[in-house]
């Protein structure tokens, strides 16, 4: 019984292995750049334009509201890494329709690596905003005390992101692979269905937990909750 | 019993313990707070927006608690180091 992605072995040479999460993510990369190239070569500004920009415009204004409604002032900022985390992870799981795709996501290596490339991000916007010594003084605050805890904070909110997303998107796999062997006909089917909707929902999780901590870390560490904002949108 | 029948016997019933004990709590969790989420959405229905996005940040956090005993089950299930330990110092026996 496969674990992940790791194990689907499709080279090997000495020690350099290619297995089904690099191939799975470079064909992931792939879809994502060449697709993105093919939309965007004719842009048209008027009210005739073709649907793959529809959908593209749909989906820029979609996360660039969500960021927006997070906290982050200035979104157009954020939207490139924010952006991609969220396609990347949505793509990877609602590909899982294809036969003999598994979603490289459901390995530790990747939900590590993109934990990992929040935990970098954060410090970088977080020194863009406010200059290395005033990201490096919100780590005090409220106190001096809180010192270890803010820093233990960061590495376990990195920990559990990657563990959540690899959690889920694992579970969903094994699941239909057990079901496969016991009930192999109608199930499966509700089961796979089921995946495909916690997929999108961790990849939104994902990305708004990513937005989350970097407008902590952008806005400093006194939380100013802004109740009023929403209330009219 | 040898080696090998403890950690089997210890890693089949913890397996099935962290999962059975491990998603009690979140599963009350998330009840409360889909309970608590409705009645404020009730009771002002324009904020359902931000209600909503904050309900499912809320329900990943508290999912994420199952999700790590899931994990460790499947650990042992799975990738059982003790159990891959035995296995290779024991071949043909």
């Amino acid at each position: 019984m496969r674990l992940s992605p790791d194990e689907m072995i499709f080279w090997q040479h000495g020690f350099l292995k290619l297995n089904g999460t690099i191939v799975f993510t470079w064909g992931l990369m792939f879809v994502l750049a060449v697709g993105a190239k093919l939309v965007t070569r004719n842009l048209s500004t008027d009210l005739k334009r073709s649907r793959w920009q529809n959908l593209l415009e749909i989906v820029v204004t979609g996360i660039e509201k969500q960021i927006k409604d997070v906290g982050l002032r200035h979104p157009k900022k954020y939207i490139g890494f924010l952006g991609t985390l969220f396609l990347f992870i949505a793509i990877a799981s609602l590909c899982t329709v294809i036969p003999g795709y598994e979603p490289p996501t459901g390995s530790l290596s990747t939900t590590a690596a993109l934990a990992l490339c929040v935990l970098v991000a954060v410090p970088f916007f977080g020194v863009e905003e406010q200059g290395l010594a005033g990201y490096l003084r919100s780590y005090a605050e409220p106190t001096i005390i809180m010192l270890p805890f803010n820093i233990i904070s960061e590495l376990s909110r990195t920990l559990a992101l990657a563990v959540r997303l690899f959690g889920n998107m694992m579970s969903g796999t094994m699941i239909l692979a057990i079901l496969l062997t016991i009930t192999p006909f109608i199930f499966p089917i509700a089961m796979s269905a089921l995946g495909l909707l916690t997929g999108m929902v961790q990849a939104y999780i994902f990305s708004i937990l990513a937005a989350v901590y970097i407008a902590a870390a952008t806005r400093g560490r006194e939380s100013t909750p802004e109740p009023t904002r929403d209330i009219k949108a | 019993m040898d080696n090998m029948t403890l950690i089997a016997i210890a890693s089949i019933v913890t397996a099935g313990l962290t999962i059975a004990l491990g998603s009690i709590g979140p599963a009350l969790g998330e009840g409360r707070a889909v309970a608590t989420a409705l009645s404020s959405l009730a009771q002002q229905p324009d904020a359902a927006t931000t209600i909503t996005r904050t309900l499912f940040v809320g329900l990943a956090m508290i999912e994420s608690i199952a999700i790590y005993c899931f994990v460790v089950s499947m650990i042992l299930i799975f990738a059982n180091p003790f159990w891959n330990h035995l296995i290779a110092q024991a071949p043909g026996k």
